[in-house]
């Protein structure tokens, strides 16, 4: 009986084993993505913990004079609000700091009453998500098309017309781009709005208005992120074609007669963009983790901005959850960045 | 010269004369002249390569002798407001009448002072741990490189955000340390490769066979094929650097000097250089400024690029 279970056991394990083997590259990913999460939390906890003056104490104040409550109440209120006691020692705290972490607590505000991070967060990531979703996917599609016509066609006035755009745009930070034509088309000319997410008069809604207002608000930063994205798309989509078409199948297919366009569309551009996918997540990472400047010169209400926004009130513990979000959905893109690619090209799945 | 003789062994080489020690400065000195000769022969030959240099070459004047032959006051004018154009101010005055052209210049030296010690510090810390992760192997390696991810993938523009409200970053010096810290991880992961697939060539297989030293391999060997590369990302660096320091600074997260193009811009924006037409050259210095040197160091490293790397050299 219990030699059967124990059989059963190991067979159990042995799968399991096989299993982990198989997807050693995942799990190892999975594994340093979890670490980078703690040293990330780690590293915030420790940062924190340099704040200037007694955070708690002035909490305390604040709730005495708010509610009436006698020192001693207003203090434990206090710590537990904050979920952050300074007298406890260093071990009780990071216990209390991660409990509060698995319960999905990242922090309130300190001076702005029943002000939480996840009610933030809730608020500014859906336009942040829009906005560098919208300019990646866009610059993407477009960088890749004149990458692969840049190598296609080496000679001619379009490929000097492409290098030399790709030149300009690099010279540029998206948020000085993002500057210029907000002075131009939002300041002067006034065809765009300035600032917000939409208009305060439009009914929030899903409802094509709605909608409308919402891509007219975000036109210029998404122009921002496309205009400064492309150049970086086309030349790796240049490079990686080059290598495509010199492969034996893109000259067979020449050979046999096959149409330009068959080549280009079938044979070059989907071999050709299996590796840019990759960069795809990690240039979301990017433009999700540097969204504040670009946030912050459209006055954009999406995460960037309300961190940096809280940053420079120096609202310790909204900072910190924030900072907390931000490192989970970059290590998230980071690991979908570098499984996906065994995923989605079956040379690789197969161990060829 | 010194009274302490050492104890001769046997096949020792002979002992170093002065003349010898003469000669030896000397074809360093000559080699040294040849290979800057040579390096600069063969920028002129290439037209890109060549106005990048010279536009560097402007901004490095600019930025070491601008003081002295600029000098700016920072001392308010109200009378000159948003002044135009004119021989006094080539490009109008600010919110407080003050020469925007002379406080660019005085900004200067800060905006490349942080982006050169921050890519000094990223170059050397790259390319060390990148060369000790390709070179070792092991389980050396594998450390070092869950490390260099971890480095990868810590969002760090958010992490420079913190830091500058913790420490308040006040000198050039800790603002490219913080800068730095968060750079090195794509190039030492890039050096890592590239030494990698170098270490199984021929040449370096005979040198091992010739039972070369590990340093001879290391610094005769490995690290000259690899210095176009590093140099070419050295360029890359410091317009990275530019990008976020600037960045941070449009952001007054990192306010310790005034004329950085960053807090030109913060000012710029803060004071109404939006809406107020006759400020748009306040405005727009610094965007031109950072644009023309981010174009002279693309054009310089496209063209060394061009220059240095054979197999670019042929197509």
């Amino acid at each position: 009986m219990s030699g059967a279970a124990a059989a059963k056991c190991r067979a159990a394990a042995k799968k399991v084993w096989a299993f982990l083997g198989k997807h050693r590259y995942f799990f190892e990913r999975l594994l340093i993505a979890f670490v980078t999460l703690l040293l990330c939390s780690l590293v915030t906890f420790l940062l924190m913990r340099l704040m200037p003056g007694d955070v708690v104490e002035n909490y305390t104040q604040q709730l005495m004079a708010q509610r009436q409550l006698s020192y001693e109440a207003a203090r434990r209120l206090a710590v537990q609000l904050l979920n952050f006691d300074p007298e406890e020692n260093i071990f009780l705290q990071l216990g209390r700091f991660y409990s509060g972490l698995f319960q999905g607590n990242l922090g309130r505000s300190l001076y702005i009453n029943d002000l939480t991070t996840n009610t933030i967060i809730a608020q500014a990531l859906p336009w942040t998500l829009f906005v560098a979703s919208c300019g990646l996917i866009l610059s993407y599609l477009i960088g890749t098309m004149i990458g692969a016509r840049m190598a296609y066609k080496r000679r001619g006035v379009e490929n000097a017309v492409h290098s030399t755009y790709i030149v300009v745009s690099s010279t540029l930070p998206d948020y000085l781009f993002g500057l210029i034509i907000l002075y131009i088309f939002g300041y002067t000319l006034g065809w765009f709005p300035t600032y917000g997410a939409y208009d305060i008069t439009t009914p929030v809604g899903f409802n094509l208005q709605f909608i409308g207002d919402c891509l007219y608000h975000g036109f210029l930063p998404i122009c921002a992120y496309v205009f400064t994205g492309v150049g970086a798309w086309a030349l790796s989509m240049k490079g990686s074609s080059i290598g495509v078409l010199g492969e034996d199948y893109v000259g067979a297919g020449i050979a046999r007669g096959l149409p330009e366009r068959v080549i280009v569309r079938k044979y070059l551009k989907k071999n050709a963009r299996l590796p840019l996918v990759t960069s795809l997540a990690l240039s979301f990472a990017t433009l999700f983790g540097g969204s504040a400047i670009m946030e912050n010169i459209f006055a954009y209400p999406g995460i960037g901005y309300a961190f940096s926004s809280y940053v420079a009130s120096r609202d310790y513990f909204i900072m910190q959850g924030l900072f907390f979000f931000m490192s989970v959905v970059i290590i998230l893109a980071n690991l979908i960045a570098d499984s996906v690619y065994t995923l989605i090209d079956p040379r690789i799945r197969r161990g060829v | 010269m010194k009274k302490q003789v050492p104890v001769p062994a046997e096949g020792a080489a002979e002992k170093l004369t002065f003349s010898d020690i003469l000669q030896k400065v000397k074809t360093f000195f000559y080699d040294l002249a040849c290979g800057t000769g040579r390096f600069f022969r063969t920028i002129f030959h290439n037209k890109k390569a060549f106005a990048g240099l010279i536009i560097l070459a402007v901004f490095i004047c600019m930025a070491l002798f601008g003081k002295f032959v600029f000098p700016y006051d920072p001392t308010p004018d109200y009378d000159a407001r948003f002044a135009g154009i004119s021989w006094e101010h080539p490009l109008g005055t600010d919110n407080m009448g003050r020469d925007v052209f002379r406080m660019m210049v005085a900004g200067s030296s800060s905006v490349l002072g942080i982006a050169l010690l921050t890519a000094v510090f990223t170059v050397v810390i790259g390319t060390v741990i990148g060369l000790i992760s390709g070179l070792a192997g092991g389980w050396v390696d594998k450390v070092l490189q869950v490390i260099t991810n971890m480095f990868l993938t810590i969002p760090s523009f958010p992490v420079l955000l913190i830091m500058g409200t913790l420490f308040t970053i006040e000198s050039t010096l800790s603002f490219a340390i913080v800068l730095s810290a968060f750079s090195w991880g794509g190039l030492s992961r890039a050096v890592r490769a590239q030494i990698i697939s170098l270490k199984e060539r021929d040449y370096i297989q005979i040198c091992k066979v010739l039972n070369l030293s590990g340093a001879h391999i290391t610094f005769r060997e490995l690290l000259p094929n690899i210095m176009s590369f590093i140099c070419i990302n050295f360029i890359m660096v410091i317009r990275s650097a530019i990008t976020s320091s600037v960045g941070i600074m449009v952001l007054g997260l990192a306010s310790f000097d005034p004329t950085n193009w960053g807090a030109i811009l913060l000012n710029a924006m803060d004071y109404g250089a939006m809406v107020v037409p006759e400020a748009r050259l306040y405005l727009f210095a610094p965007i031109i400024f950072i644009m023309l040197f981010q174009l002279g160091a693309i054009l310089f490293s496209d063209g060394l690029d061009e220059a240095i790397n054979p197999r670019l050299r042929k197509n």
